[in-house]
């Protein structure tokens, strides 16, 4: 069973989270600080809120250099939400400095005709996307947020969304996946992008040399 | 597109649906996680639990019902009732809630909603507005806010109380009409589109459905993002993708749900 990682540095809701992964049929692990990342196969950073207090807690928790070395050896990562914006330089809503493993900032939602954006919205990806294979087209997942992604590689955007103008709404790069919204509150979509999402890490550790994950 | 958003409420006591429910396929109708999760099945795009719960020993029961819910239901909870402190915000929270709802602890002391928002993110605080119409002299429509559970006059007008509770932080604003509240006659657009037209935050309309053509007049006339219900799917009088249907047929984007009319 593929052992899947749930940062928990005091930024959301993670009994949805972790529970969700059980239904999947893979085994979450809630992490607080670097030594519990041993042995897990993925890792989930998911969190609402500001950038700068989310960063001071991962910091407080030790999990800041963890992370940017799990991501940068190319091991299987989802970012949820704040998540997923943590991945970049930084944060122009309290200009926080992130993780910055991704270049490009988290922006502010132009035009957007009410704020926060919050509901559910369709997601439209780009051709064929095995985060969101088995998953019908038009299909809306849960989204609550105030800022967005402004990534500066255009490539790594793989579906969008809008809400007044158009925003990322995922992002891929090889074993690294963030999503805007919250697949633990999109219903059956979003437990199956969480499944599409584990199958994909279980393919990666297989495809690994033996002991390079060790 | 975004999709306007139908809400079934549960109104829960001591960790039990506390309203008339008319359920003949459900185990044990009083349970709100059943409930829950039959409307989630239906296309419910969110579940509010409002705790009426009188007893301060009654939190404990409160929190384990929202973590069974956050266990088994994957749609968004927001829970309102009760909510005094930071920390009591927190707990319910980290039990699985996505959002919370703060009523008369707001209105007694606004900076709370300041200092949830701030602790949570402003998308974690809903504010929500118990308002009465109450005649102005120049017979111009007015509303007054109330609190604990509308039985008590606050003197704040509801509108101004709302933009406000923007400004403090509120990421979300629930709007009751209590003249219509339980009566059937449809929502209070006038009240819906007076706060509506002056806040940017989404606001989730309340109090007075009858029809699902109600549901499309408190969007389209009231500015609604949002609509909640309770007696009209407890009892099973509709059901939520005949009110989905009807919200498509004029033309609001909704989620697709399970034997919505294409």
């Amino acid at each position: 069973m593929i052992r899947i990682a749930i940062a928990d540095y005091g930024a959301g809701n993670l009994v949805s989270i972790g529970r969700a992964i059980e239904v999947i049929g893979a085994e979450p692990v809630v992490i607080r600080d670097a030594e519990a990342l041993r042995g897990a196969d993925a890792l989930i950073v998911p969190g609402v809120g500001a950038a700068a207090p989310a960063m001071e807690r991962l910091r407080r928790h030790g999990l800041v250099d963890p992370i940017r070395a799990w991501v940068r050896a190319g091991r299987p990562f989802l970012g949820i939400c704040l998540g997923l914006q943590l991945l970049f330089d930084g944060s122009d809503e309290d200009g926080a400095e992130a993780l910055g493993l991704l270049a490009g900032r988290t922006i502010r939602l132009e035009d957007a005709p009410t704020l926060p954006h919050i509901g559910w919205n369709t997601v439209d990806w780009r051709g064929v996307q095995p985060l969101f294979d088995g998953i019908e087209a038009g299909a809306a997942f849960y989204f609550v947020h105030s800022y967005v992604v402004a990534p500066v590689d255009p490539a790594i955007v793989i579906a969008e969304s809008e809400h007044g103008s158009r925003f990322p709404a995922a992002i891929a790069r090889d074993s690294l996946f963030g999503v805007q919204f919250h697949p633990e509150r999109s219903g059956a979509d979003g437990l199956r992008l969480l499944a599409n999402f584990t199958a994909l890490a279980g393919r990666r550790l297989a495809a690994m040399p033996a002991g390079a994950l060790a | 597109m975004l999709g306007r958003r139908v809400i079934p409420c549960l109104d829960v006591a001591n960790g039990r649906v506390v309203k008339g429910t008319r359920f003949v396929d459900l185990v044990d109708e009083g349970d709100p996680v059943q409930l829950a999760a039959l409307y989630a099945a239906e296309g419910a795009d969110e579940i509010v639990y409002l705790d009426i719960t009188a007893a301060p020993e009654g939190r404990g029961t409160l929190l384990d019902l929202v973590e069974r819910t956050a266990r088994t239901v994957f749609i968004p909870l927001t829970v309102g009732g009760g909510v005094r402190a930071v920390h009591e915000m927190r707990d319910v929270l980290r039990a699985g809630a996505d959002k919370v709802s703060l009523n008369s602890a707001a209105v007694a002391d606004p900076t709370l909603v300041n200092r949830c928002a701030v602790r949570f993110g402003r998308q974690a605080v809903v504010v929500a507005i118990d308002a009465a119409r109450s005649q102005r002299p120049d017979a111009s429509p007015s509303w007054t806010a109330y609190v604990r559970g509308g039985r008590e006059r606050t003197g704040l007008d509801a509108v101004e109380w709302a933009e406000r509770a923007v400004e403090l932080g509120a990421g979300e604003l629930l709007v009751t009409s209590i003249d219509r509240d339980g009566t059937g006659a449809g929502f209070d657009t006038d009240l819906l589109h007076a706060i509506s037209s002056r806040v940017s935050v989404p606001v989730i309309a309340s109090g007075g459905a009858a029809g699902p053509d109600d549901f499309v007049r408190a969007i389209r006339d009231g500015g609604a993002d949002a609509v909640l219900a309770a007696s009209i799917f407890h009892r099973r009088i509709h059901a939520i993708a005949e009110v989905k249907g009807a919200m498509a047929a004029a033309g609001l984007p909704v989620r697709r749900t399970p034997g919505m009319a294409a």
